[in-house]
């Protein structure tokens, strides 16, 4: 075995030496460092995004809790170098100098928050500014609704329980703030050190305790899992994907954009180094005859290929992932003030990747005609017709394929997205097969006819059959990627872009009261606000599910306890409101109107277990009614519309009490707006989305930027695809044209069968890449990332006519060399 | 020339059918031929005649329908294909008309592949000697493509003759030469036969060439008889 191996690396050595490993190894270097580039940097971003999110939830891990947090929480962070603050929250009075207001009392500790800021001002609406710490002792900062609500002003005192405390500030900001958008009384903000002089907090309390944490990723996931491996009665979890449905559903889509992109450049790198091992295999057919003539079994055969192929694997791969990481490091470097965030510290997943690809692919494609070589007859060396390489597609390239296929689904990260992708790529490759056998047999009819070199070039299309099979498949599938991609940064992007265009209502107004609809409608009219829609809005607490009494300390899920406990807003409407589509069921039509029929969220539904045609039973102030599921709902939540999780047929909740909400779009610089309409209708509660919306914006914008500066280096991929699939037939034509020359055919004519048979395989390729990816694109866009999506006329253009130009002008470029060397050269050296 | 009376390869009842479209056709029928160690025999014939089939069965290459090949006394087609791989390793060496040379590896790595691929012992310093033996000391490092259609063929011949094999098969060994280089290539391969003490066993066409062996054996239609 040691001699097969010391073997084995002499002939590699040698082949290196002579050339002949530059294709496969230039092929699964740039193969490595496109996907390493890309993995990386998209795992940068969105790492950075991650971190960004957690900003808006002032830590990496909130873990919350009904009771005192055991001590071991905070020790355990302690142990794992975590940053950790606790919080308090619960309902309470304030009383001022003119009345009480309910509020939600928050104490902090100092540190408070770990991600993001407090924002303060000293009188409500007015600028505000980042806040130096947190409350000092005997102070506390209050949101602008108290200071109407009592008519106090910062400076004036307030009590909370048995302390008085000094209004310092007012607060504007605050992580974690409207986790629950339409459940929430203004924010009182005080130092942790002063809640127990205030009394408040007795055994009955019903006290939120949290531990807010931050620290590296990988930490904080594996104290997540600590967290959630105790399964305490009570205690939750929470990072930011499960924190809001703005930033999560965002957040997802984020990362599907993303996967999408570092998928075409494994698609490319696929393409590429199986073309590179196939020339590699054939080359070696020879030496295969040769070396069985001279003594060597069939196993020493096969066990030098396949440390050559190991060999080169690892250090291919090795040196495309270093190429690759520095690559993507002058990204960073290029785009480090344009992403605006420090990206954090690389994580070294995408390397491992990258590497897998490479080494899986090449082994994956290289090994099957590699272990036929072992198979090659000994007799080849008298009979070199013997021993040829199977036509692709037939069985032995299923190692390569499911290797692959395995890779992006491990990339995509998501089984729905990498089952549409890696089902695309493999419909596309079997499409482009079976096409491409249909135009060399319809190009059989050609030959034997005499014509020009024009028809020559595409005769020759029919006799290499199997390379050209070979080269509209790899061709095919490279331009699909490249295609799938220039769809993405496009069409795709500019849809999500279109989703939060400038006027997206960033302000909420809730507990609008039914006669005050009309005067806030004059209200908006008179201050050239649009006017907004309004929405009904019913607080209803969930009973029971078919009858069945909803028992929330039965439920395993803490999310669905939480939800379940928690009161709904329920709301109805006649038609179905934007950016929400029916996943189940049937939206009803006038004949359904006054019946008991509703329609719920399917994150929701899915939470609790509910299914279409369940009997779902409310109370709405004590008063009980029940209603049947009669559809299922997928919502956009990165909209920023109003929606609900439960909505009812019109003139079935008609009769319930029930107050309004609006959204509407308010300029930065319009606070004062904002301080009349509150000192107006004091009831009214406005809750700002600005910050979560610029969030949602800036992931929008940085993934953008990503996709576009990915698709550079994904091109580097394409045209080693290019280049690999142009050597891919190089030997026959050698041979060829040394012939065609010696029998007096002229250079023109030989570069022009050349481009006749080049552009006409990019052609066929482009035309078949641009219908796939725009197949493809429609998928995605729909069942992925849930945007709309219209195939531009623009793409086949640039698809039909990027194929032809690109394939033939790179052919017959690529080949020049082909009619540039002496024929008798050549065919000495073909022949011997 | 001398040589004993031990055959080297023994050849009994030897048939080659292959199945055809139009039915089944014999390239080979009923050969018999004993070859003695030392001897140098050629098999002349027409084109289509057997003559390189016969020689891919006697190499173990190729598999004969009836019959048995016993080389070194031991039945060749009792083994398996890797058993027959070793044995070719161990015994026997090949010259091709088309050189079969490695185009990716150097004169000198080309002979010391069956040195390696057979783990046989001090590959650079053997393939060194007989490369120089064959004139082609200077051009050790050249590939083949830098060599002339002549000096392939010597190193073919280096290669064939550096693990010292009892038995030298080449099949038209001058076919890709013109008459000059081919007869000096001729004048090499007998010299390091004699030198050798090896059998040899060669393929062609040419009447000069095969006047030259000790023995002479004509195929016509797959069938064999032998000249004096």
């Amino acid at each position: 075995m040691s001699a097969n191996l010391a073997l084995a690396m002499r002939l590699l050595r040698r082949e290196w030496r002579a050339g002949e490993l530059r294709v496969l190894l230039f092929a699964l270097v740039i193969a490595v460092a496109s996907v390493t580039s890309v993995s990386f940097f998209t795992d940068r971003v969105y790492q950075a995004l991650l971190s960004q999110a957690s900003d808006l939830m002032g830590g990496d891990l909130v873990v919350s809790s009904d009771h005192a947090l055991a001590p071991d929480y905070a020790a355990q962070a302690i142990t794992r170098q975590l940053q950790a603050v606790e919080t308090r929250t619960f309902p309470s009075m304030v009383l001022g100098p003119k009345g009480a207001q309910l509020a939600m009392l928050k104490a902090v500790q100092t540190g408070f928050p770990l991600r993001g800021t407090l924002r303060v001002t000293d009188a409500p609406f007015a600028p505000d500014r980042v806040a130096d710490g947190i409350p000092k002792l005997g102070t506390v900062w209050v949101e602008p609704r108290v200071i109407t609500a009592l008519g106090v002003k910062t400076g004036d005192t307030v009590t909370l329980g048995a302390k008085t405390f000094t209004v310092a500030a007012v607060l504007t900001g605050e992580p974690g703030r409207g986790g629950d958008m339409f459940n929430i009384a203004p924010r009182v903000l005080l130092n942790l050190d002063d809640l127990a002089a205030t009394q408040l907090v007795q055994p009955a309390s019903r006290v939120g305790f949290a531990l807010l944490l931050a620290g590296p990723a990988p930490i904080i996931a594996d104290y997540r899992l600590m967290v959630e491996a105790k399964a305490e009665r009570g205690v939750s979890a929470q990072g930011v994907q499960d924190a809001r449905p703005e930033i999560r559903v965002a957040l997802d889509r984020a990362g599907r954009f993303l996967s999408i992109a570092a998928l075409s450049s494994v698609i490319l790198a696929g393409v590429a180094i199986a073309l590179a091992a196939r020339r590699f295999a054939r080359r070696h057919l020879d030496s295969s005859a040769v070396m069985r003539c001279l003594g060597a079994s069939q196993q020493t055969i096969a066990r030098i290929y396949a440390y050559q192929m190991l060999v080169l694997g690892v250090a291919g791969s090795l040196l495309g992932c270093l190429l690759g990481y520095f690559a993507h490091l002058a990204l960073v470097a290029a785009l480090g003030s344009l992403v605006g965030v420090d990206l954090p510290a690389p994580s070294f997943l995408p390397a491992g990747v990258a590497f897998t690809t490479g080494i899986a692919t090449l082994i994956g494609f290289a090994m099957p005609p590699l272990l036929q070589l072992k198979n090659v007859p000994a007799l080849r060396v008298l009979r070199r017709e013997l021993g040829a390489l199977g036509a692709p597609g037939k069985l032995t390239y299923g190692l390569g394929l499911s290797v692959l296929a395995g890779l992006m689904f491990w990339q995509a990260g998501d089984v729905k997205l990498g089952a549409y992708v890696v089902g695309g790529t493999l419909v596309a490759l079997i499409l482009l097969v079976l096409i491409a056998l249909g135009m060399v047999s319809a190009l059989r009819v050609l030959r034997g006819r005499p014509g020009s070199s024009w028809r020559f070039g595409l005769t020759n299309i029919a006799r290499r059959s199997a390379g050209s099979v070979v080269q509209v498949v790899a061709f095919g599938l490279g331009i699909m990627a490249l295609m799938l991609l220039t769809v993405l940064r496009g069409e795709l992007l500019d849809e999500w872009q279109k989703t939060l265009p400038e006027d997206t209502p960033n302000r909420f107004l809730i507990n609008i009261q039914p006669a005050q609809i009309d005067e806030l409608k004059k209200f908006f009219a008179d201050n050239g606000v649009k006017a907004p829609d309004f929405y009904p809005m019913i607080r209803a607490r969930l009973e029971a599910i078919n009858d069945k009494i909803v028992n929330t300390t039965t439920l395993q899920d803490e999310r669905a306890r939480r939800l379940a406990e928690r009161e709904f807003n329920l709301s109805w409407a006649d038609t179905l409101p934007k950016d929400n589509r029916i996943v189940e069921g049937k939206w009803w039509s006038p004949p359904d109107y006054n019946k008991p029929l509703l329609s719920i969220e399917e994150g929701i539904a899915k939470t609790l277990g509910i299914n279409q045609g369940d009997r779902l039973t409310y109370s709405v102030a004590g008063e009980k009614f029940t209603g049947e599921v009669a559809s299922v709902r997928a919502v956009e939540w990165d909209s920023f519309r109003a929606n609900f999780f439960v909505m009812g047929a019109p003139g079935f909740l008609n009769n319930f009490p029930a107050t309004y909400m609006t959204s509407f779009y308010l300029n930065g610089d319009r606070h004062q707006l904002l301080n009349d309409l509150l000192q107006r209708y004091p009831n009214v509660t406005v809750i700002d989305v600005a910050v979560i919306m610029a969030q949602v914006r800036s992931i929008v914008d940085r993934v953008t930027m990503a996709v576009e500066y990915v698709f550079l280096f994904t091109l580097a991929a394409g045209l080693v695809v290019l280049y690999a699939g142009i050597q891919a037939t190089q030997d026959e034509r050698l041979l060829e044209n040394a012939i065609l020359r010696t029998l007096g055919g002229s250079r023109r004519q030989i570069m022009q069968a050349l481009a006749a048979e080049f552009g006409a395989l990019g052609a066929l390729a482009g035309l078949m890449a641009t219908a796939l990816a725009a197949i493809l694109a429609y998928v995605l866009a729909t069942q992925v990332l849930n945007v709309p999506y219209h195939i531009s006329p623009i793409l086949w253009i640039l698809g039909v006519l990027g194929g032809t130009l690109g394939v033939g002008m790179a052919g017959v470029l690529g080949s020049r060399h082909v009619v540039s060397q002496p024929p008798l050269a050549t065919l000495r050296r073909v022949t011997a | 020339m001398s040589h004993t009376h031990t055959p080297v390869l023994v050849v009994e009842k030897l048939g080659k059918r292959v199945d055809m479209p139009e039915g089944q056709l014999e390239i080979l029928s009923d050969i018999d031929l004993s070859i003695f160690s030392g001897e140098s025999i050629a098999i002349v014939g027409p084109s289509g005649s057997g003559k390189s089939t016969l020689l891919g069965i006697l190499a173990g290459l190729d598999i004969p329908t009836s019959g048995r090949v016993l080389l070194n006394g031991e039945d060749f087609f009792r083994l398996d294909e890797d058993g027959r791989a070793r044995q070719r390793g161990a015994l026997i060496g090949f010259v091709f008309q088309s050189f079969q040379l490695l185009p990716s590896l150097t004169a000198l790595e080309n002979v010391m592949l069956p040195l390696e691929l057979n783990d046989l012992p001090h590959p650079v310093e053997t393939a060194t000697d007989v490369l120089q033996r064959v004139g082609l000391g200077a051009r050790l490092q050249h590939y083949p493509r830098q060599l002339s259609g002549g000096e392939q063929q010597r190193v073919a011949i280096a290669r064939a003759f550096a693990p010292k094999p009892k038995l030298l098969l080449a099949d038209e060994p001058t076919g890709n030469l013109d008459s000059r280089t081919g007869g000096q290539v001729i004048d090499l391969l007998f010299e390091l036969n004699k030198e050798r003490q090896t059998t040899l066993v060669l393929v062609t066409h040419d009447d000069n060439l095969a006047r030259r062996c000790s023995r002479r054996v004509v195929m016509t239609s797959g069938q064999m008889s032998e000249h004096a």
